[in-house]
């Protein structure tokens, strides 16, 4: 049977409309990129909550900040790198210095905008936004777990960054699954390792886990969508339980969900952890899929690395 | 404003600069050159225009005023102190370990501070989406915002223009501190101007021209900036003395961020005390 595959922006493109008509007080700041960030039917139901600042990321990310502090809840909206890197330091200032209620929603997340190269895959932002006081940084894992992460953050008073993917990816999710914000999802049980991915690359380490388990390797798997804050009591105990320990993202293994994990065992003084990631280069124009081989991160590795891990 | 009101005016002026010299010379740390070049439009804003409730500062439908030169909050926290958000002693505090008075402002830290700022540029977008959320709620309040020169250097004010203008935001007054030095130097040494307001024009921005010391004139421009209600965002741009008030601090460059020692402040406190006007017997 096929798999139904659909983008996470999507879920962020449907979401941000049914939040927006239950509460007037959500606005939409588009940054020149609805189109590809999927607010067109936001654009088209709410127009008196939809702006547009045209291509000034900055201006934006200030704009969303006044909005806030008169009240209203915004989400500025590009691709990963521009939401990150480009207003970086606006983020930092206007919005998680004064702690207003802004959501940064970026999709473009990774390498999934795969065959734009390497200017707009986004492999740095989580781990710079998750050095932000005050920031909290999630990435869903599919269609279902962007719509529900979405409300989560509109939710939640505070600055979140948000982050979907280009393309299209599994669905793994029951459209009535729930998540909270900071609690990683088990997806799986297993006592002899565990495997660690958020976002795009949960569909790989869920399909990890069937592999290992034909070899008879149980493998716990979680599903890690916020990496700040980060769920501390769930990463201690696969140190505790387990203490093998695989880390998938589409992003940079430094500074990312790998990290964030590393620092957990680190102070903890055990646990082995094996990060799989983006390996610190830049990207090029190719497919998803060929981005993530190129760096390892694959069902075959994941599986390589655990079985490595157990020895 | 007949002449009673502008002589109380320009005194108020001239107690927010004594308070202003003080507070850094108590801190031995601080921006007195833009905090005295700017304090005229501040004391306008304050104790002319603004509709506030010190006893509720983040009263919803308070006009608002945005520091986009952050650095340059003595001026603003000597306001806020005179007008009741927080006792005068207060001051006393600025820069000090545990102090709602930061060296920048903090708008979780200091009461009637409405946006946090201190990174250049980044203030006038701020109060672009504060004039903007007035309009989308239909509310009567203006959002008034000072900028430096300098701080004109950064492509983001021109960003916020630009929504300003797209939005319609005649509730937004921008004011332009244009004292004509920055950090390094003098405004055409570091980066030309050439015409600020013919910027701000060229913006899509109703600009008006003053001196920005003069309290007779900031007053009449403001005034008919104020009355404008044509859809196009305000702005002021106000020729204004670096260092305003204190003899030896006037267009001097050093003074931007220096606190002046004791014997430089016995004297600023003379000069800035000889400015009260005595009222009519």
């Amino acid at each position: 049977m096929e798999t139904k595959k659909i983008a996470t922006r999507d879920g962020f493109g449907e979401a941000i409309v049914e939040l927006g008509k239950e509460n007037k007080d959500i606005l939409v700041v588009d940054i020149d990129i609805g189109k590809s960030c999927k607010t067109g039917a936001f654009r088209k139901e709410l127009p008196e909550q939809y702006l547009n600042v045209g291509i000034a990321e900055q201006n934006g990310a200030g704009v969303a900040a006044g909005l806030a502090t008169c009240g209203k809840i915004p989400f500025v909206v590009t691709y990963a790198a521009f939401g990150s890197m480009r207003i970086c330091e606006m983020i930092r200032q206007e919005i998680c210095y004064p702690h207003l209620n802004v959501k940064i929603a970026c999709s473009h997340g990774g390498v999934t905008p795969a065959n734009d190269g390497a200017s707009h895959q986004a492999i740095e932002d989580m781990g710079i936004m998750r050095t932000l006081p005050n920031m909290t940084v999630i990435m869903p894992a599919d269609y279902y777990a962007a719509k529900a992460l979405v409300k989560a953050a509109a939710a939640f008073d505070g600055p979140v960054y948000l982050r979907f993917t280009r393309d299209a990816i599994p669905v793994i999710y029951d459209e009535n699954e729930t998540f909270e914000i900071g609690k990683a999802k088990t997806l799986r049980e297993g006592g002899d390792v565990a495997i660690i991915a958020n976002g795009d690359t949960v569909r790989l380490a869920i399909e990890a886990a069937k592999v290992l388990a034909d070899k008879g390797i149980q493998a716990r798997v979680l599903d890690m969508h916020t990496i700040k804050p980060l769920d501390q009591e769930a990463v201690t105990a696969c140190i505790d339980e387990i203490g093998r320990i695989v880390t998938v993202e589409d992003h940079n293994i430094l500074n990312g969900l790998g990290s964030a994990v590393c620092e957990v065992a680190a102070e903890l003084g055990k646990g082995k952890v094996k990060r799989l990631g983006i390996q610190d280069q830049f990207g090029q124009s190719a497919p998803y899929e060929r981005l993530l081989a190129m760096n390892g991160v694959t069902v075959e590795n994941i599986v390589a690395q655990a079985e490595a891990l157990i020895g | 404003m007949d002449q009673k009101e502008l002589t109380a005016l320009k005194n108020t002026a001239t107690e927010l600069r004594i308070r202003v010299i003080d507070m850094i010379w108590k801190a031995q740390s601080g921006h007195p050159g833009g905090s005295l070049s700017v304090a005229d439009f501040v004391t306008a804003c304050y104790f002319r225009y603004m509709n506030l409730r010190p006893e509720e500062p983040r009263w919803p439908d308070r006009d608002r005023f945005v520091l986009s030169k952050g650095h340059v909050c003595p001026a603003q926290y000597a306001a806020l102190a005179m007008k009741g958000f927080f006792p005068l002693e207060v001051l006393d505090t600025l820069r000090k370990e545990g102090s709602p008075l930061q060296g920048h402002p903090s708008m979780t830290k200091c009461p009637g501070i409405d946006i946090s700022t201190g990174s250049l540029g980044q203030g006038l977008a701020c109060g672009v989406g504060m004039a903007l959320a007035g309009k989308l709620d239909h509310k009567d309040y203006r959002v008034f915002c000072a900028v430096g020169d300098g701080e004109c250097n950064e492509g983001e004010i021109w960003e916020a223009c630009g929504t300003a203008y797209k939005y319609k935001l005649d509730n937004l007054i921008v004011f332009v501190d244009w004292n004509n030095l920055q950090l390094d130097g003098t405004c055409e040494e570091i980066m030309p101007p050439i015409s600020l307001a013919k910027k701000f024009e060229a913006f899509g921005f109703e600009v008006y021209e003053c001196d920005g010391n003069d309290m007779a004139q900031l007053v009449e421009v403001m005034d008919k900036a104020l009355a404008s209600k044509n859809g196009l965002p305000k702005c002021i741009v106000g020729k204004t003395v670096k260092g305003k008030g204190v003899s030896y601090m006037e267009n001097v460059c050093s003074w931007h961020g220096t606190a002046p020692n004791d014997a430089q402040y016995k004297q600023a406190m003379e000069e800035l005390n000889a400015l009260y006007i005595k009222e009519e017997a």
